[in-house]
């Protein structure tokens, strides 16, 4: 089966939309959503309407810290993402509010597990930097694949069967395959705001018989998507960045 | 699942195993046979028992994941791999005869021989490196040859592909791989340059020519990393008989520093095919070692152990391209050439590590018995190769990155696609016939080889002087790619 993973939309319909667009186009036949659906964007009514409407057809979803921050305020967050998780909360109708707050944190399926941070401890959203953390969240689970977000730069870490660590920034369009003697975290890049210095939105496609992944870049419509975070008087800085993928 | 065992007889994934053939360190050897297929195959799995090295099983991942990628015939085509999960395995083509290894007894062997064999496995390194593949385990054993004669690199255990993790990258404390022909660059962890293959192969030439290893057989660490500042002893110290031309490219193959090593395993390839025409330079004269000074500065400059930044495989190779110009020496042709010039100039500006290679066809009749000779009794082939030198020498090339070549033929576009083809041209660049009858009549050559060459075409036209040429001029093939 096709699976067409996705993280971090951070209400960027543009993105969204180039990224299901895409996935539909390269035959995706199950979507997994890895959460923080909302924030900094400036259409958080639109991705969660979406989101809904693929949940209830199949579509496999988990919680991100920015989902939480809707329902929880005592969540810490920057200054900026504050602003527009509080400008998020009045957007959204109880029922979109109640989803999201309903979101399970992990989903296991077959070997592979979902979460929008890392595995081992999820609630805590931890930030996989690099190939130590990634070590923690592989050994506080025992699937073959974990996919998980919340970084924004996409990177593929593997764990050998003597706990060996490889690291490696994925090449897009490139298919790598996960052999089975190992372990791996797929950690995706994001969907609506990239920052690995590359504006195009960015999402995952696993071949789940020949166990293939490949990270997929999708140009959309950045300056639109800029534009309304600034007519919407979100803070400016959450649409510049969009442009450079900072 | 249950674990399988591989037997004569057994049927594995469609598979059906025959006699194993070779039970070696890291991995046996079967062969095997499918319904469908003919060529004839092995089937290679890695020991991977207890107590065995944790290195053959990951060498084996590095295989399973890179050998399906790759194709060509320098390659053994990979007919399909099984996981550890049931039983680890690939199946590959079985190249028949003998690794290069064979002909250890034979050292030294002729010069020319050398060359030849030297020629074959740049040729299949340019492309494994243009498919973003190093192999970095270079040596006679990882070598075999088709029966057409091209090389085929096998064992691809402790490559680096540039697309797919590095599963060797942390996984062993020491730089893996066969100490006599390792890289300097390879002791100081670095992995992802084209240019350590060059340097193994240069090590190969040197034992082939010499019979001695240039940095001997040493094992340890110790012994291994005195290659980051010692040079070894020159070829010509060795055998007085040594041609310059081929201690040029050998020393400059074992190059301590990647960056003074040939750019592109073509460019090698490239030398090795026109030995004639390689550039001398004092490398080829020398009968002694660098001298303790400037051995001690390498050993102690501190700058030059430090490992560099990421290199992009694709990037460095695409630097350092080589682009033949096609010209025409005749009368009348000024401004085409001028243009051409111009076009070549540009070019070589942004590729300093890019050569060029000025070609002229020699036109045979079909009927005529040609002499070489012209009415005058000048040497026609002599006459064209310094035109073609007095073309090329406002652009101010060093002449390293310079050659001239006549190439003698009934069909022009032929001969110039053939010479690409068989020198790994990247790039051609050539004038469109600007009289459209002599085009009407002989067809143009441009326009071949535009349509049928495998590298990109530049097809030049000189300015146009007035419109009215527009109109005429419409059916050339636009200055374009292929």
């Amino acid at each position: 089966m096709l699976l067409a993973i996705f993280t971090d939309i951070h209400a960027n319909r543009q993105a969204f939309a180039a990224c299901l667009a895409a996935a539909r186009m390269r035959g995706a036949e199950r979507i997994v959503c890895l959460g923080d659906y909302v924030g900094y964007g400036a259409d958080p009514e639109w991705v969660v309407e979406t989101l809904m409407d693929l949940v209830e057809r199949g579509a496999m979803a988990v919680r991100g810290n920015h989902d939480s921050a809707v329902s929880t305020h005592s969540e810490t967050m920057n200054a900026e993402a504050q602003v527009a998780i509080e400008w998020t909360r009045g957007r959204l109708s109880a029922v979109q509010r109640r989803f999201l707050a309903d979101l399970p944190l992990v989903r296991q399926e077959d070997d592979r597990l979902y979460v929008h941070s890392e595995a081992s401890q999820p609630a805590r959203w931890h930030y996989i930097q690099g190939a130590a953390e990634a070590a923690r969240s592989l050994v506080a689970t025992d699937v073959h694949v974990t996919f998980c977000g919340h970084i924004h730069r996409p990177a593929l870490y593997s764990m050998s069967s003597t706990a060996k660590m490889t690291s490696f920034v994925p090449t897009s369009g490139v298919p790598v395959q996960l052999l089975g003697g190992r372990r791996w975290l797929a950690v995706l890049g994001s969907v609506g705001q990239p920052r690995d210095g590359n504006p195009a939105a960015s999402f995952a496609m696993l071949d789940t018989s020949s166990n293939e992944i490949t990270y997929c870049r999708v140009p959309y419509d950045v300056e639109t998507a800029a534009d309304r975070i600034r007519k919407n008087g979100l803070p400016p800085w959450l649409a510049d960045r969009l442009l450079v993928g900072r | 699942m249950a674990k399988f065992s591989i037997d004569p007889g057994a049927v594995l994934d469609g598979f059906t195993i025959g006699e194993c053939v070779h039970r070696g360190g890291m991995a046996t050897l079967w062969t095997v046979t499918h319904p469908g297929i003919t060529m004839p195959m092995l089937m290679k799995s890695p020991r991977v028992s207890e107590g065995e090295d944790p290195a053959a099983i990951v060498s084996f991942e590095m295989e399973q994941m890179i050998l399906p990628r790759l194709a060509g015939p320098h390659v053994p085509t990979c007919f399909g791999t099984g996981d550890f999960a049931r039983q680890a395995y690939v199946v590959l083509e079985r190249i028949p005869g003998k690794t290069l290894y064979e002909r250890l007894n034979d050292l030294p062997i002729p010069y020319e021989e050398a060359r030849i064999i030297g020629g074959k496995i740049a040729t299949a390194l340019a492309d494994l490196h243009r498919q973003n593949v190093i192999h970095h385990d270079i040596k006679p054993s990882s070598i075999m040859f088709r029966a057409s004669g091209e090389a085929v690199l096998i064992d691809f255990g402790l490559s680096h592909h540039d697309q797919l993790p590095d599963l060797l990258q942390e996984e062993f404390r020491l730089p893996y791989g066969t100490a006599p022909y390792m890289a300097p660059e390879r002791l100081l962890d670095v992995r992802d340059d084209p240019r350590s293959d060059l340097f193994s192969l240069g090590v190969l030439l040197y034992f082939f020519t010499t019979g001695e290893r240039p940095f001997g057989e040493s094992e340890t660490l110790r012994g291994m990393r005195r290659r980051l500042w010692r040079d070894p002893h020159p070829p010509r110290k060795l055998r007085p008989d040594y041609p310059p031309w081929l201690q040029e490219i050998v020393l400059r193959c074992l190059e301590i520093e990647p960056v003074w090593r040939h750019p592109t395993a073509s460019q090698l390839a490239f030398e090795l095919a026109h030995p004639e025409q390689v550039k001398l330079t004092g490398r080829s004269e020398r009968l002694t070692r660098d001298p303790l000074g400037t051995v001690l500065r390498r050993r102690f400059n501190r700058g030059l152990s430090q490992p560099k930044a990421k290199s992009d495989v694709a990037a460095q190779l695409a630097s350092g391209p080589i682009v033949a110009v096609a010209l025409d020496i005749v009368e009348g042709a000024e401004a085409l050439n001028e243009a051409l010039r111009v076009t070549a100039e540009q070019l070589l500006a942004t590729l300093p590590n890019a050569r060029l290679a000025c070609v002229n066809i020699l036109k045979l009749g079909r009927i005529t018995i040609d002499r070489t000779l012209d009415e005058q009794g000048n040497n026609k082939h002599i006459d064209r190769l310094v035109a073609l030198r007095h073309w090329a020498s406002p652009l101010r090339l060093d002449e390293s990155r310079l050659t001239v070549h006549v190439l003698e033929a009934v069909d022009p576009a032929s001969a110039i696609l053939e010479f690409a083809d068989v020198n790994h041209v990247d790039h051609v660049v050539i004038g469109a016939r600007q009289n459209s009858f002599v085009r009407t009549l002989l067809g143009s050559v441009s326009a071949k080889v535009a349509a049928e060459a495998s590298c990109t075409v530049t097809v030049v036209r000189p300015p146009r002087l007035a419109a009215a040429s527009a109109q005429q001029d419409g059916y050339e093939v636009d200055a374009a790619e292929a």
